[in-house]
């Protein structure tokens, strides 16, 4: 990413399954293409494999994964635990998020944590990296050298606090961003425009979350059953208005058109592509919106030979 | 009436620092676990419970979050409003109640005073301050409400 090459990374959904083979398969399908792999902690409050678990298994095998850490089901003292462990297994780039609440997910009467809120989370982190002690002030005799991330969510009220909270995240920590699922471009814009003047777009790179809809029925769910997600009516009836066989194809389209024009904002360092149970297609659409190839892609920090050529 | 001073931040932060500064001239007395304690958790159970839903956290930051206590957030969050606010700007989690940090933000809008500290990062809640006496504690126990190194 600092080497300013537009940066792809794909969200990885942890399997129900105890076989590592499991989060091989979908994994090779997104390393080809992708820059860095995020394997999602419960995401909807639903219990999968860890993301621990799965980072551990991604780096034996060489991937470079992103662990999403939530604040729903530990509390301080785990997760200050599990990231010298993670750290340990070589995970290097951590997200951290607050989490959605126990009610999203199918164990509601689940007891929430929420010990920390995402901020506090990144901050702590930042601690272990930065300042080599614990939460409590104890040391730490070798510190991990953490990549730390954060999410944002330009399209929910309250709009005008959504990028001073941004700010607050960069402040506790946050070397990168990645966005909710932005289908609502020109409020992204507006989003933009004000993280630009806060001059935040300099201090972590932006990753725009993007995804195709499979179709507008799935539309529909998505919008009314996933906490945070927006999608604008005229990208719902933009997929009503093909037959349902096409709306597959519609929906990837959409999402490529959208990563074409998220790409031109000023700021923005690249895309985080979530495709919820349709993975085959991350390929397709990372291809199609002219991304590829990513093969020459170096190791984190380096400059490629290729980038001016690929700018 | 309650609702009405609910909404009156720029009249309750006025309340705080009145309060604060009356308080502090006394602080000698008002010592952890002292005589005072007890009278004091009674006050400030009778006054901001009804007002506040204060959940007596015992560390109360509610001057720099709009004067809305964060401990009402299902997710206790005290640092801003999670991803999951909805558009008509309800909880994620119980859809007929307002988002506290919505409330929070637009409050924090009318406080020339202490309005700006809603962007203060907040630290984690100091669990075993719980069922003490926030104002006290606000005198005598910031370390144990910041971790080390915590604003480095």
């Amino acid at each position: 990413m600092r080497s300013g090459r537009f940066a792809v990374t794909a969200e990885l959904n942890p399997p129900d399954s105890a076989d590592p083979q499991s989060v091989y398969e979908r994994a090779l399908v997104l390393a080809e293409v992708c820059d860095a792999i995020n394997a999602t902690d419960a995401s909807g409050a639903n219990v999968h494999m860890s993301s621990v678990g799965v980072c551990a298994l991604l780096t034996r095998a060489g991937y470079e994964p992103v662990m999403q850490v939530s604040c729903r089901d530990r509390n301080r003292i785990a997760i200050q635990g599990d990231l010298l462990g993670a750290a340990a297994m070589g995970v290097r780039n951590v997200l951290c998020l607050t989490g959605d609440g126990v009610q999203a997910g199918d164990q509601p009467e689940a007891k929430p944590v929420f010990d920390l809120d995402s901020i506090a989370l990144l901050r702590m982190a930042r601690m272990l990296r930065d300042q080599g002690h614990f939460l409590s002030g104890r040391k730490l005799d070798v510190t991990p050298k953490f990549f730390l991330g954060a999410a944002a969510n330009p399209f929910i009220p309250p709009y005008d606090f959504r990028p001073l909270r941004l700010a607050k995240k960069i402040e506790a920590g946050a070397d990168f961003i990645q966005t909710q699922y932005c289908f609502d471009v020109p409020r992204f814009c507006q989003y933009m425009d004000a993280v630009r003047d806060l001059g935040l777009h300099e201090r972590a790179y932006i990753l725009v979350g993007v995804g195709p809809l499979r179709s507008a029925k799935a539309a529909e769910w998505m919008r009314s059953h996933v906490p945070g997600v927006v999608i604008p009516d005229e990208i719902v009836r933009r997929l009503s208005g093909v037959p349902p066989s096409k709306q597959r194809e519609e929906g990837k389209r959409i999402c490529i058109e959208i990563i074409q024009q998220v790409r031109e904002i000023a700021g923005v360092s690249g895309v985080h592509v979530m495709a919820y149970r349709q993975e085959e297609l991350v390929a397709e659409i990372i291809e199609e919106a002219g991304l590829l190839p990513r093969r020459w892609r170096s190791e984190l920090g380096q400059t490629n030979p290729c980038e001016e050529v690929m700018v | 009436m309650l609702r009405r001073l609910q909404d009156s931040p720029h009249f309750l932060e006025i309340v705080y620092q009145a309060v604060y500064r009356m308080l502090s001239p006394f602080q000698r007395w008002l010592t952890p676990g002292g005589r005072a304690e007890g009278l004091f958790v009674g006050l400030e159970r009778l006054s901001k419970g009804p007002l506040f839903d204060c959940r007596m956290c015992g560390q109360c930051v509610l001057h720099q979050t709009g004067m809305t206590c964060p401990m009402t957030c299902p997710k206790n969050l005290r640092n801003g409003p999670c991803g999951g606010v909805r558009l008509d700007g309800t909880c994620e989690i119980y859809p007929d109640r307002p988002c506290i940090w919505v409330q929070a933000w637009e409050r924090s809008r009318r406080m020339p005073v202490y309005g700006s500290e809603i962007l203060q990062l907040q630290a984690p809640v100091n669990h075993s301050l719980k069922d003490t006496s926030a104002w006290i504690n606000d005198f005598h126990l910031q370390q144990k409400m910041t971790p080390v190194g915590w604003d480095e």
